[in-house]
């Protein structure tokens, strides 16, 4: 099947199929790059990896690398590593605390706003205007919640207009933590995948895999995570508009009636945790948070909050991807801290009980690709059960194929827009 | 120039990954050098051969099994490792392999490592500080791996063998991205 830039979309996404040559075409994904990485809000870091004036991390939009630096004025900027006079990089570190960047060729040097300084031997550029040559910065930077997104289209619909009711999820991700603010600060973890990144967002609120995909753990520890996506579960999957799904098992945590039980856990156990939980908040309001938990959401394109972690998902090339993973801290919570670390670390990453799986189970579906026949993936589990919410979002059983078929949804929109 | 001498050091890129100088042993005791190589090599076939229960027995009680990521002497209590089990966390990964349905090694990894430039380091109290490099070689569904790690062991005799209380494995692109790693390493 010949497909290219001037593709029918709607012949390779249909209502629950869709083409398998969207997960391996190298045209289609250069186009994605176009019309979604640098075009549409992406997560790119968050707060408090950058706590102090002058911090820099090296963060990334699609596969491009940017600095994230709160600058010498504590404002966020995103700066392109590449020297505008021969492309090198002005940084090649991960992170660090630096007023200016120096670029090794020629010893230009930016300040930590982008802003030209100096360049060696002057004199050779007599009467030229600096101000043109600087480090190019991302357009549109936004952040909610400490969450900071990026756009490298310079219009387009406000961050807050992108989230939608997927920001009901951050809020409720920070309200978890008693001083209200996450630390994200623990360093990533960051796994390789011979996958195109879709099957990867595809996954991530898909509750029909847990019991095959990771029944060896749950078959040898302690796990509450098995009840919410058995065929009796009464958790749902939600889909909030531009692509954003959320697993949502508070009916079920509501059941139970146990505040920490999302974690595994009591109250009792945290005494520390929830001590701060009940000053912040007042008994009642700090009960009903503990026992909803933490969210479980996928932010399109690349931000997935799975209760106690966050990934980032970036794409390199159409089979090729990275998983970058940390822990969710909770600001000033040790004692909670200690194990949202302890049980990240086992779950996820290169060596994790969970991600080894999942990850195994991408890169099998991507060599699946190569078989010729059938063409199409079948995405319509759950399709004659979807329903609408309360505030008239869809929703279905936690097992069903509706997060695929909402982003599939969303990614034609955005793959025919000129 | 007051720019430069305000800000902090930066992170001394060759220590990220070398890690700190260690205190290697003055003498070397060519018995026990051969005792703990005998071990090293023993561990690295039962890894290699999945051979799990008895990889699981050469720990002691309180061990603690280490693989940092971004770096050779990150904070293993503050900051994200790939691997930070102790010894129970150590029996439920052989659990979950040995379960047969642990999908990233079903089929297991093919394996053949090589431990080199085994050095004693100087004894912590009655532990046996070990340093060497290993090579493992990996093919499995995806295709073939290369790894390579620096490693630290403190070893401990217990009724007149060798055990492992600590185990720390370095892998040298530990600050990029990398496959899943599921087997023992």
């Amino acid at each position: 099947m010949e497909v290219g830039l001037h593709s029918p979309w709607e012949k390779l996404i249909r209502p629950g199929m869709v083409h398998g040559s969207l997960y391996s075409d190298a045209t289609i994904f250069k186009e994605e790059l176009e019309k979604i990485w640098f075009k549409t809000w992406v997560y790119v870091g968050h707060d408090s990896e950058v706590p102090n004036l002058n911090d820099f991390v090296t963060k990334s939009i699609g596969p491009m690398p940017v600095l994230m630096v709160r600058n010498q004025h504590g404002e966020i900027n995103l700066l392109l590593n590449r020297c505008p006079h021969r492309g090198n990089a002005v940084c090649v570190q991960d992170k660090g605390n630096r007023k200016s960047f120096t670029c090794p060729y020629h010893s230009w040097t930016f300040a930590n706003d982008g802003k030209l300084m100096n360049y060696a031997f002057p004199e050779g550029y007599a009467g030229t205007d600096k101000s043109g040559l600087g480090l190019a910065k991302v357009p549109r930077v936004a952040s909610y919640r400490g969450f900071v997104f990026a756009s490298m289209a310079q219009d387009g619909p406000s961050l807050e207009e992108h989230l939608g009711g997927a920001r009901r999820t951050l809020d409720q991700a920070c309200e978890n933590s008693p001083t209200g603010e996450l630390d994200l600060s623990a360093g990533f973890l960051r796994h390789r995948a011979r996958a195109n990144w879709k099957f990867i967002l595809e996954n991530e609120c898909d509750g029909y895999h847990p019991a095959f995909v990771h029944s060896s753990i749950f078959s040898v520890a302690d796990s509450a995570i098995g009840s919410l996506y058995g065929n009796d579960a009464v958790a749902v999957t939600r889909g909030f508009g531009n692509g954003h799904t959320e697993v949502d098992p508070r009916p079920e945590f509501r059941r139970r009636d146990q505040p920490m039980s999302w974690f595994g856990t009591t109250a009792e156990k945290l005494p520390e945790y929830t001590a701060q939980m009940k000053s912040a908040y007042g008994d009642k309001r700090a009960r009903q948070i503990m026992i909803d938990g933490m969210p479980h959401v996928m932010i399109f394109p690349n931000l997935f909050i799975a209760e106690i972690q966050i990934f980032v998902i970036q794409p390199v090339s159409a089979v090729e991807s990275i998983q970058h993973v940390t822990a969710i801290q909770f600001k000033d919570s040790p004692e909670i801290n200690r194990r949202l670390r302890q049980q990240t670390m086992g779950s996820v990453g290169p060596a994790g009980f969970l991600l080894a799986d999942d990850t195994e189970m991408y890169e099998r579906n991507q060599r699946g690709l190569e078989i010729r026949s059938p063409e199409y993936l079948y995405l319509k589990r759950g399709e004659h059960r979807e329903r609408r919410d309360d505030d008239g979002f869809v929703v279905g059983h936690s097992t069903d194929d509706l997060p695929s078929r909402e982003i599939w949804k969303h990614y034609r929109t955005l793959m025919e827009a000129c | 120039m007051d720019a430069e001498t305000s800000e902090r050091p930066a992170q001394d890129i060759l220590k990220q990954w070398s890690g700190r100088d260690l205190s290697y042993a003055d003498k070397v005791d060519a018995d026990l050098h051969h005792r703990v190589s005998q071990f090293l090599y023993r561990e690295a076939h039962l890894q290699d051969t999945h051979e799990y229960d008895a990889w699981e027995a050469l720990w002691t009680d309180d061990a603690v099994y280490w693989v940092p990521a971004n770096g050779a002497d990150t904070d293993p209590e503050r900051e994200m490792s790939l691997i930070y089990d102790n010894r129970s966390r150590i029996a439920l990964r052989v659990r979950q392999l040995k379960t047969g349905r642990r999908h990233s090694q079903t089929p297991p990894s093919q394996l053949a490592r090589i431990i080199g430039n085994i050095e004693l380091l100087q004894s912590e109290g009655e532990d046996i500080g070990v340093a060497c490099n290993s090579q493992i070689f990996e093919t499995n569904l995806r295709g073939d791996t290369m790894w390579a790690a620096r490693c630290c062991y403190r070893l401990r005799r217990q009724n007149g063998m060798l055990k492992m209380a600590f185990k720390k494995v370095v892998l040298v692109n530990n600050n990029k991205p990398i496959y899943t790693i599921s087997f023992l390493i």
